[in-house]
């Protein structure tokens, strides 16, 4: 049979489209110019800026403190949505299941916009603290997905010969179905610190006057045409980050050899 | 019973409240505030006002609707006509290469994606490469610009949002009996005719999950065009923003979410309301 080969031609090509911009960024981080179109010699004098840069330091310090907060209450919240949506012909979960699937739909722009105005209507500062309760309102969604795709072949056989062996509910769950969900749980947990540590457009909204996150300081950075080389070098970093990160959590969700 | 349905309650709960309030009020208040006076300092007033509501008929809005949709069918478009080839091909390589291709689609999706906008307005800057290189070629002029139109805007959306049309498409095409492709094969279909005659259709409701997750937040589009388009390619998010930020009036700003929300929510609710059928 005779295949054609466009379609393979065009994944290729895709590909390329993909990794090229990244690659030429990561490239550009090691560029003694100041100015892109240039390559004036091979130069690590950006990153060695980097580490005089406090403000970078002190965003990405806020930046790690709200993702690790978002993901953690997202991983309790996702779950614990991802279990209650098991319990599937309810009036109750079909609610459940519309409000969960409103923050993977709704774009941005509105979820960042809604939220400021609740802030505002209920007198709340704008802080970190709101960045993190508007950042655990997504990731929420998120864990509860990734979640709830491995209660699918989940294997409740375990659970049930605990029980019979005169666990409790409570012990069943901590002790059995708990660790065995745990990889899920923290891919899904994973995917949440991502998604905070990535997020522009929402923190944009709901932070206020000097509670800038390394997306929202970089973001005027570069509106400022302000230090575009040490951008480069910051970029390539978190792009390493991000690599590394996928690694683990392919780890995580490859399925297991046996089911137990 | 009675002990499972409170076990259920005790679970939903915590999600369920949560979302209610970080999600239902907030997209409430939107529509409340849309009906408040704003005041000139930049505050809401008090009492209600059609202002806001009424400052959306505005020819200027029209216009800006419009170009927030075709900005966002033209990107769905190219999105769904590259990924189409795409899982198709992805679909018939060996397994091993087939998820090894998958973690390359992905990784994408994990990167910042400040970034890779960022990435994109340095390689179309007036001084980049890829301009000195066009202009080299003659073909651009001068003091043609790749940064600040419509190309540059659909462009850098398809970057950011192909990964999300290829990976529905790719679940579609896993299922697709290729088998079918071979028979309109035999039946003497050339390959063009078997895949548009064939694949597209078998592939439908990956087409259809594509559009939505492409088209939907496209609308809401805020960051491609403010960082690598320009005063002719500003689409509703933009226009949020400004009133927003720079205008300080924050009724206008909900009326014109309130409006985006409505685009956007409603063939969500449409669509489930086909469903049962």
């Amino acid at each position: 049979m005779k295949k054609s080969r466009l379609p393979f031609a065009t994944l290729l090509l895709v590909l390329v489209f993909f990794y090229l911009p990244i690659g030429f960024l990561v490239l550009n981080s090691f560029n003694n110019s100041r100015y892109a179109s240039k390559w004036n010699g091979f130069s690590t004098r950006w990153y060695e800026r980097l580490t005089e840069r406090d403000d970078l330091v002190a965003a990405l310090g806020n930046s790690l403190k709200i993702a690790t907060g978002a993901s953690l209450a997202s991983m309790v919240l996702g779950t614990a949505a991802a279990f209650a949506l098991r319990h599937r012909a309810s009036k109750l979960q079909d609610a459940h299941r519309l409000l969960v699937a409103v923050p993977l739909v709704l774009p941005d722009i509105l979820m960042g916009m809604s939220l400021l105005l609740l802030f505002i209507s209920f007198g709340l500062k704008l802080s970190l603290f709101t960045i993190t309760l508007a950042h655990i309102t997504f990731c929420l969604s998120y864990v509860a997905l990734v979640v709830q795709a491995r209660l699918q072949d989940f294997d409740f056989n375990a659970v049930e010969a605990a029980r019979d062996l005169g666990a409790t509910k409570l012990q069943a769950f901590v002790k059995v179905t708990l660790p065995l969900l745990a990889p899920g749980i923290l891919a899904g947990g994973l995917l949440a610190f991502t998604l905070s540590i990535d997020d522009y457009v929402i923190t944009y909204f709901v932070k206020g006057p000097g509670s800038d996150t390394l997306p929202t300081l970089v973001y005027a950075m570069i509106k400022k045409s302000k230090d575009l080389p040490v951008i480069n070098a910051l970029s390539s970093i978190m792009l390493l980050v991000t690599f590394a990160v996928v690694a683990v959590s392919q780890r995580l969700t490859r399925p297991t050899p046996s089911s137990i | 019973m009675n002990k499972e349905r409170r076990s259920e309650i005790l679970a939903t709960a915590p999600s369920f409240l949560w979302l209610a309030m970080f999600v239902l009020v907030p997209v409430l208040i939107i529509f409340a505030i849309a009906f408040r006076p704003a005041l000139p300092a930049g505050g809401i007033g008090e009492g209600w006002s059609l202002d806001a509501v009424r400052s959306l008929a505005e020819p200027a809005y029209l216009s800006l609707l419009l170009r927030t949709l075709w900005i966002s069918a033209l990107t769905t478009a190219a999105c769904i006509a590259l990924s189409l080839p795409v899982a198709y091909a992805m679909a018939r390589l060996t397994p091993v290469w087939r998820s090894r291709v998958l973690l390359l689609v992905i990784v994408p999706f994990w990167t910042n994606f400040v970034i890779r906008v960022f990435a994109w307005q340095q390689i179309l800057h007036a001084q980049g490469y890829l301009a000195e290189l066009l202009r080299g070629l003659h073909l651009i002029g001068p003091n043609d610009r790749l940064l600040g139109n419509l190309g540059a805007v659909v462009l850098v959306s398809v970057y950011t949002y192909l990964p999300f049309s290829i990976l529905p498409l790719f679940a579609a095409a896993e299922k697709f009996d290729f088998g079918l492709l071979d028979a309109a094969r035999d039946l003497g279909a050339k390959p063009a005719r078997a895949f548009f005659g064939v694949f597209v259709p078998g592939v439908r409701q990956g087409i259809i999950t594509a559009f939505l997750v492409v088209f939907i937040p496209m609308l809401g589009s805020y960051v491609v065009p403010d960082m690598v388009g320009g005063t002719g390619t500003q689409m509703i998010g933009n226009k949020i923003a400004q009133r927003n930020f720079s205008d300080r009036n924050l009724p206008e700003a909900a009326a014109l979410s309130g409006a985006l929300a409505l685009l956007v929510l409603a063939p969500m609710f449409l669509r489930r309301k086909e469903k049962p059928q």
